[in-house]
């Protein structure tokens, strides 16, 4: 049998080629997500465990206001439509459009945060609190999770924008704008997760 | 000093998280040698208070779990890991440091509060923490534990969970994406691939703890009641959810131990790992079932007989890739040319103490029988064959193995020899005799017990067996530090070992490889049936390489996290802005710098 | 430098002799032995116990073995051959997957058949007994008697007993070894465990789940008694505190426990309603003071009425500043309530 003889490769100084193919930073970003979902499903195991053993009102038929927030879930399912135009855009150099649809994006996130502040405020206004029951506590802090997501989201997009509005962004970054839009995907198909389970389920 | 401040090097990072890791693994052990200290005697002790004394095993659990053993098992996923998989760095050098800084800052934020009772106004030098290193609710609500102690607990584990997080995501990426040409998945060192799992393990049971610790934080800091049970809270939630995370744990600390010791036992057997696909699959099949058996460690709870049945079961079915593990060792010792080095002994002693441990372990995975057992000084004997017995003499091995590779300095082998035989000797005094202490209905975590139990005996033994191991630690502490003075003498392949790390020089340069090495087999520097040893790599680049430069902002931002986190403890809204503003800054400045990789 | 390490199990070897001895004579004299079971639940639990040890003693002695001849006989000796590059055996990897298998179907038979057997519900007609854990002492109820009891669980030998078990404050554990194994108290839910003690006598226990300061310190005691005693002690509980006579030490005790912090926490019944420390309408008669931790004696009152979180930590009686008189009285007239 012949010997194979290890051989050297030509020094690669950058060592951007990778094992899998697969861009670094995409696959971290992959990673975090499998590590997001535990967080988010112990959060939502959280809200089933409780759900119903508040000991006072008010109670989520009560308060949950579901054409609201049927609306807000429309809002943010068009979101992801507008992100994946701005990273298509980008992709094939059309910053024009790029910048549109980044913004839009951003705007359709905030419209989204802006609806679940109504929201929250018009609960406290209807007596639920943070402390008021199992139920204020386990949805606040849900959907406050979920919220907060969805604003680190609209920061990074709004500074995506800026960047492409300063001419910094262009098809050489849409691997950054990819992974933005991995996050802003997740953060929504999570949103439609809660939906169901807080909003339709009760 | 300042480039080990901005340093991205996996290098320098795996010696910060060696040395810092080990300061606080002395920590542990002082906090240790007190507890035992003061167990020498039944009915009061030697005086520590019960307050002082919930303290120290509360921090000594803490300790040892995320700011020793843990990182110490990091140190040695930064500097070997890329230089086992033929990389020239891991693959977020900047968020690497960012992990070391905060897990830094982390350790030190819990462990100032030995010393921060004056700014909180108790009466008192230490509000350590003091509900256990487990911080069972509802024990840890506002109600109960008033002082900034549970505080310091669940902010502490919150930095610390975000260092393991980072570092999670980079060395997942670092081994799926950094292999050298030819560097299969199945070509890849047997510790590479304990470290993947644990990383995998880290990621998915981090945050699972870190949601325990956030809603445990609402109820403190703004009066839920998510385990508060006059409000409807159910204080078993939260035992859940510490052991869907605690569980995985105890994996993520045992697996890179046993990773280490498949490299040392070929190398000193001069025989290739046996079963090297089996060891692997094994290793992915424990961390699968290691999610499924949390609650084991609440047999007495009441969950009923149909739960306790479940988990009884999955818990044994680990015992069986855990035996295979063993069987392999052992296969690979068989029929080989075993050298005593000290490492070598200590992967020995790894097997020969795990086993106990393991088979300790079966009468707690018997429900019923751990009805008696659990709570007990005999779970704490199962606990310490498993973590010191298997672990740390797991580490201790990796330690002798690789000093020479870190440093370019040999440890001494005749020093290496006294500190394995005190600290086996020391181990067993101090563990072994808990078995009986527990069997006679000692329990654990107590300050004081009755002259009356008869196990008196028993205690004083297990404390002079815990000074025999600090002993020994003593004298691994100089034997690593008289390195320090010794000039740097190390060949590249001191023990004859078949992975990459060993084909360049001793300590490493800082570029790593001179020229990425293409890997054409498993042990790429044996000489195998079907492969000659790869040839040796020039000693000079053939081309220049470029190496990132350091940054300052990965340990800037790190500094947000305890700037929020005292922010948060004291109840001051400005400082907790301030934290954020630095986070932000310091990402900001991060994303933007200029950094080549 | 080879040879050496072929003795080093023997620590532990040698310790496990010491175990074997343990488990050969129980320990039966200690208060909280495992090894010396004493009703029909610690019983199974130490049978399987039994079981478990043996197998495991088994695996020990043959991986253990099999490590000392690896580590003997392979060791390097100089001008011996390369060893063969073996990379595994796959009838050895199957078989070795096994054995630990079916080892484990005889371990986890018998545990299967304890947990149900086990499970924590009397037959019908046994003594129901209600344990409420507190920082840190025990109060136990038994509902179908109408009588209450403190840190001293009495009950009748070879009779039944449904343990109801929750708590007050945090997580407790109850635990008598010699009479069964732990079981949670924990607010807001109830726990069940049932046993028969199968001879009289005292046995101990105490506290298995950390609940905060004095955890070391919420000890326990039972009191298995034949029929007639335990008749006789429920009349006891049952019968209005002693009323002492006129002019007696004793009653000037009972005008100071009157006038004092005493009665913010305590019962006496018919004196007081405190409903914050253990009822003391007949702390008399018990042996043992301060979640069974000290004896029930004139001495260690004083102790504990003057300043009682000196005794143990983290107590909530908060000391008494009694004149020496008033301290004596009070003590005689705790101890006439039997």
């Amino acid at each position: 049998m012949a010997y194979e003889t290890g051989t050297h490769a030509a020094a690669v100084a950058h060592g951007h080629a990778t094992s899998l193919g697969l861009d670094s930073r995409k696959m971290a970003f992959w990673a975090f997500i499998g590590s997001e979902c535990l967080l988010f499903g112990s959060l939502i195991s959280t809200y089933l465990v409780y759900k119903g053993r508040s000991l006072t009102g008010p109670f989520p038929h009560e308060v949950l206001n579901i054409p609201f927030t049927s609306f807000s879930t429309f809002d943010l399912l068009m979101s992801s439509l507008a992100m994946v135009l701005a990273l298509s855009a980008v992709q094939r150099g059309d910053m024009k459009q790029g910048k549109i649809w980044l913004f839009v994006t951003a705007l359709l996130g905030m419209v989204f945060l802006g609806g679940q502040f109504w929201e929250f405020s018009h609960f406290v206004r209807e007596g639920l609190g943070l402390t008021t029951n199992l139920f204020g506590s386990t949805f606040y802090v849900l959907t406050g999770t979920h919220g907060a997501h969805v604003t680190v989201g609209v920061i990074w997009l709004l500074t995506l924008w800026i960047q492409a509005l300063r001419g910094k962004l262009g098809p050489a970054n849409a691997m950054t704008v990819e992974i933005t839009g991995l996050y802003w995907h997740f953060v929504d198909v999570v949103w439609i997760v809660i939906f169901t389970v807080v909003y339709l389920i009760q | 000093m300042k480039s080990w401040l901005t340093t991205t090097d996996h290098k320098r990072i795996g010696l910060l998280y060696f040395w810092t890791a080990f300061g606080f693994f002395l920590i542990g052990g002082l906090e240790a040698m007190i507890i035992r200290a003061q167990l020498i005697k039944p009915d009061g002790g030697l005086g520590v208070s019960a307050e002082t004394f919930n303290q120290l095993f509360t921090m000594h659990g803490t300790t040892m779990v995320f700011l020793a053993l843990m990182p110490l098992s990091a140190a040695f996923f930064n500097f070997i890991i890329p230089l086992q998989i033929g990389a020239r760095d891991v693959a977020f050098p900047r968020l690497n440091a960012f992990s070391y800084w905060v897990f830094l800052l982390g350790g030190l934020f819990i462990n100032v509060s030995f010393i921060a009772g004056p700014l909180f106004g108790a009466d008192r030098l230490s509000v350590a923490p003091d509900a256990g290193w487990f911080g069972y609710a509802n024990l840890t609500s506002r109600q109960f534990s008033p002082g900034p102690n549970v505080d310091f607990w669940l902010l502490g584990l919150q930095i610390l969970g975000i260092a393991s997080l980072a570092a999670g995501f980079n060395f997942i990426v670092t081994i799926l994406n950094m292999r050298a040409p030819g560097m299969r998945m199945l070509r890849l060192p047997p510790f590479t691939w304990m470290a993947l799992v644990t990383q995998f393990l880290i990621i998915t049971a981090f945050p699972v703890i870190t949601v325990a610790l956030v809603l445990l934080m609402f109820d403190r800091f703004f009066g839920t009641h998510f385990f508060v049970p006059q409000g409807g809270g159910d204080p078993i939630l939260w035992q859940h959810l510490f052991w869907m995370f605690g569980h995985p744990e105890v994996y993520i600390l045992i697996l890179p131990a046993m990773g280490i010791i498949s490299e040392v036992l070929p190398t000193f057997a001069k025989k290739p790992l046996f079963g090297y696909t089996v060891v692997v699959y094994s290793g992915v099949v424990i961390a699968f079932l290691g999610w499924s058996v949390w609650s084991h460690h609440m047999f007495s709870t009441g969950l009923g007989p149909i739960a306790d049945s479940v988990f009884a079961g999955t818990t044994m079915l680990i015992a069986i890739p855990t035996g295979v593990k063993i069987f392999n060792w052992i296969g690979t010792l068989w029929g080989g040319q075993i050298r005593f080095t000290t490492a070598m002994l200590f992967a020995l002693g790894f097997i020969a103490m795990f086993v106990i441990g393991g088979l300790s372990g079966v009468s707690h995975a018997s429900a019923p029988s751990d009805l008696q057992q659990t709570d007990t000084y005999y779970v704490v004997a199962h606990i310490h064959y498993v973590l010191f017995g298997g672990t740390i003499l797991g580490l201790f091995a990796g330690m002798y193995y690789w000093w020479p590779k870190m440093t370019g300095r040999l440890l001494s082998e005749s020093l290496g020899k006294v500190h394995f035989w005190l600290t086996i000797i020391g181990m067993n005094l101090a563990f072994f005799p808990m078995h009986f202490s527990g069997l006679l209905g000692m329990p654990r975590r107590i300050y004081t017990y009755s002259s009356g139990l008869g196990v008196t005996t028993f205690n004083q033994v297990s404390t002079i067996g815990a000074f025999l191991v600090g002993l020994a630690t003593l004298v691994f502490f100089w034997n690593l530090l008289r390195t320090r003075w010794q000039p740097v003498t190390a060949p590249s392949n001191p023990w004859g070992g078949s992975t990459l790390e060993w084909a360049i020089p001793s300590p490493p340069p800082v570029y790593n490889f001179t020229v990425i090495p293409t890997v054409a087999s498993r042990m790429p520097l044996w000489k195998t049936e079907r492969h000659a040893p790869m040839a040796a790599l020039p000693e000079r680049p053939p081309a220049p390489i470029h190496v990132p430069g350091g940054s300052w902002w990965p340990m800037i931002t790190a500094f947000g996290l305890p700037i929020l986190a005292i922010g948060a403890i004291s109840r001051t809204l400005p400082i907790v802005f301030v934290g954020v503003a630095v986070v932000l800054v310091g990402i900001y400045r991060w994303a933007f710098e200029p950094f080549e990789m | 430098m080879p040879g050496t390490p072929v003795y080093f199990p023997a620590v532990p070897l040698a310790l496990l002799a010491v175990l074997l001895l343990l488990t050969a004579c129980g320990g039966g004299h200690l208060p909280q032995s495992t090894l010396a079971p004493r009703s029909d639940f610690s019983g199974e639990l130490f049978g399987l116990y039994k079981d478990v040890f043996w197998w495991a003693l088994g695996v020990f002695v043959v991986v253990e073995t099999l490590l000392l001849i690896a580590v003997a006989r392979f060791r390097a000796r100089p001008g011996a051959a390369e060893p063969k590059p073996v990379h595994g055996h796959t009838v050895l990897e199957i078989g070795w997957t096994l054995a630990p298998a079916l080892i484990l179907v005889f371990i986890a038979v018998p545990t299967m058949r304890t947990i149900f057997a086990t499970s924590g519900r009397a037959p019908e007609g046994a003594l129901r007994v209600q344990v409420i854990g507190h920082q840190w002492w025990w109060e136990y109820r038994y509902p179908e008697l109408n009588i209450s009891a403190y840190n001293e669980l009495h009950i009748p030998v070879a009779t039944p007993v449904q343990i109801e078990l929750t708590s007050a404050d945090v997580i407790h554990s109850f635990w008598v070894p010699r009479l069964g194994g732990k079981r949670d108290l924990i607010p807001g839910r109830t726990n069940r465990i049932a046993w028969r003690a199968d001879s009289v006598g005292e046995y101990w226990g105490q506290c298995a789940e950390f609940c905060g300061a004095s955890h070391a310190n919420m000890r326990l005691r039972v009191d298995v008694q034949n029929d007639s005693a335990f008749q006789h002690w429920v009349d006891q509980q049952r019968a209005a505190p002693a009323t002492p006579a006129k002019g007696s030490p004793e009653e000037a005790g009972q005008q100071v426990f009157r006038r004092s912090g005493c009665i913010g926490c305590h019962t006496i019944a018919g004196i007081s309603q405190g409903k914050v420390g253990p009822d003391l309408s007949h702390v008399g008669g018990r042996a043992t003071i301060a979640g069974a931790l000290f004896p029930n004696t004139p001495e260690m009152l004083r102790r504990w009425i003057m300043n009682a979180p000196s005794q143990k930590p983290g107590a909530l009686m908060t000391p008494q500043n009694l004149s020496p008189q008033d301290l004596n009285a009070v003590i005689a007239y705790l101890q006439s309530l039997k």
